[in-house]
């Protein structure tokens, strides 16, 4: 008898995804879609989207969603779970939105313990405006605002998130995860899961960073996407948990 | 009977090739003569018979285009 092993999650529409192909933020919009059905709080979930390749994923997601301004999805999350502490908030933002722009909020909403979950995308790019450096990306990255490469004399070293959200108090729960192959990208889910559930349990911020791909602004092909991914951002951005307060 | 079945959702399909890569059997193969609407090569299964079911495809497709079924 056949049995389904793997399907479609019921936690996203049938609209088609926007993103490129073999861009993984589609992959972890169905960990996400995947963790809220399994954890069965999809239809209590509101997704706070983001500006970035992912300004669109309030189709993507089916659940009530609010598509934020650049930068301020922390902000709004921290209002819509104080007026409805019952439902299940998170963001979805890439490292432009959360590491340049939307620094000071995501700072902010983290210190102050806000029981949101945020899902930080590190592709060490800004993708939809068309490549330009951000502050996640590694020295020596050629982009179109670093044509030689990033240099730290002229622009810093790139920006270490989950390390130094590990340092915040009101954070419960912090892990960076990769998706470039499928062991990684199932660990990736369980990691989402986690968040959630802590949000569940009232246990205050949690965070994500997922080591993520842009094969397009990298000019890869979405396979040596993957392999950079492994080769070159995990040793900058290792992966692991970096704050767990339920196991402390 | 084969250990696994999958099954293409092909007008989703954007031939990034992630499934390709993949797949340990190395089982699946883009067809360079079939496109699909938006103008993508599909994937096809060159020997389904050696299909284990792993999943791996379709836990790395980032359009949800593979369903994978498993004889229990
Ligand atoms: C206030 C404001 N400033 C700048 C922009 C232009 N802008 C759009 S997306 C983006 C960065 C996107 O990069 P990232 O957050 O890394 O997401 P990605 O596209 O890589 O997924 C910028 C600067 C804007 N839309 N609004
Ligand atoms: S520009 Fe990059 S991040 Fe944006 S959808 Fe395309 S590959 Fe993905
Ligand atoms: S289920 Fe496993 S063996 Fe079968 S096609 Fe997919 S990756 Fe290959
Ligand atoms: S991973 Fe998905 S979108 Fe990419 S080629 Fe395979 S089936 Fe098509």
């Amino acid at each position: 008898m056949l049995e389904v092993k793997y399907e479609k999650s019921k936690g996203l529409t049938d609209t088609k995804l926007s993103y490129c192909p073999g861009c993984a933020h589609g992959i972890v919009h169905k960990l996400v879609a995947e963790a809220l059905v399994e954890l069965d709080i999809l239809d209590r979930a509101i997704a706070i989207a983001s500006v970035g390749c992912s300004v669109f994923s309030y189709q993507f997601f089916n659940c009530d969603a609010q598509q934020a301004p650049h930068g301020r999805a922390c902000a709004l999350a921290t209002g819509a779970k104080r007026v409805l502490p019952d439902n299940i908030i998170f963001t979805y933002q890439g490292d432009g939105d959360l590491a340049s722009i939307g620094i000071a909020e995501t700072i902010h909403a983290a210190n102050r313990g806000e029981n949101i979950t945020v899902i930080f995308i590190n592709n060490a790019i800004y993708g939809m405006t068309g490549g330009q450096m951000a502050p996640t990306s590694l020295i020596g990255q050629k982009t179109t605002t670093s044509q030689d490469g990033r240099n730290q004399p002229n622009h810093g070293n790139p920006i270490k998130i989950s390390e130094m959200f590990a340092t915040i108090e009101g954070v419960a729960y912090l892990e960076r995860v990769s998706v470039y192959d499928p062991k990684h990208v199932l660990n990736a889910k369980k990691a989402i899961k986690k968040a959630f559930q802590y949000q569940k349990e009232n246990r205050g911020f949690t965070m994500i960073e997922v080591v993520s791909t842009c094969p397009v602004n990298w000019g890869m092909t979405p396979v040596d996407a993957m392999k950079w991914a492994k080769s070159d951002m995990e040793p900058v951005f290792p992966l692991g948990i970096f704050k767990d307060k339920g196991a402390e | 009977m084969p250990k696994g079945k999958v099954t293409f959702n092909e007008e989703l399909c954007k031939g990034c090739g992630l499934c390709v890569e993949y797949c340990p059997t190395h089982i699946l193969y883009q067809d360079i003569k079939t496109l699909n609407k938006a103008g993508y090569n599909i994937i096809k299964v060159s020997e389904p018979d050696k299909c284990i079911g792993c999943a791996f495809c379709a836990i790395m497709c980032p359009d949800s285009v593979i369903k994978v079924e498993v004889n229990k």
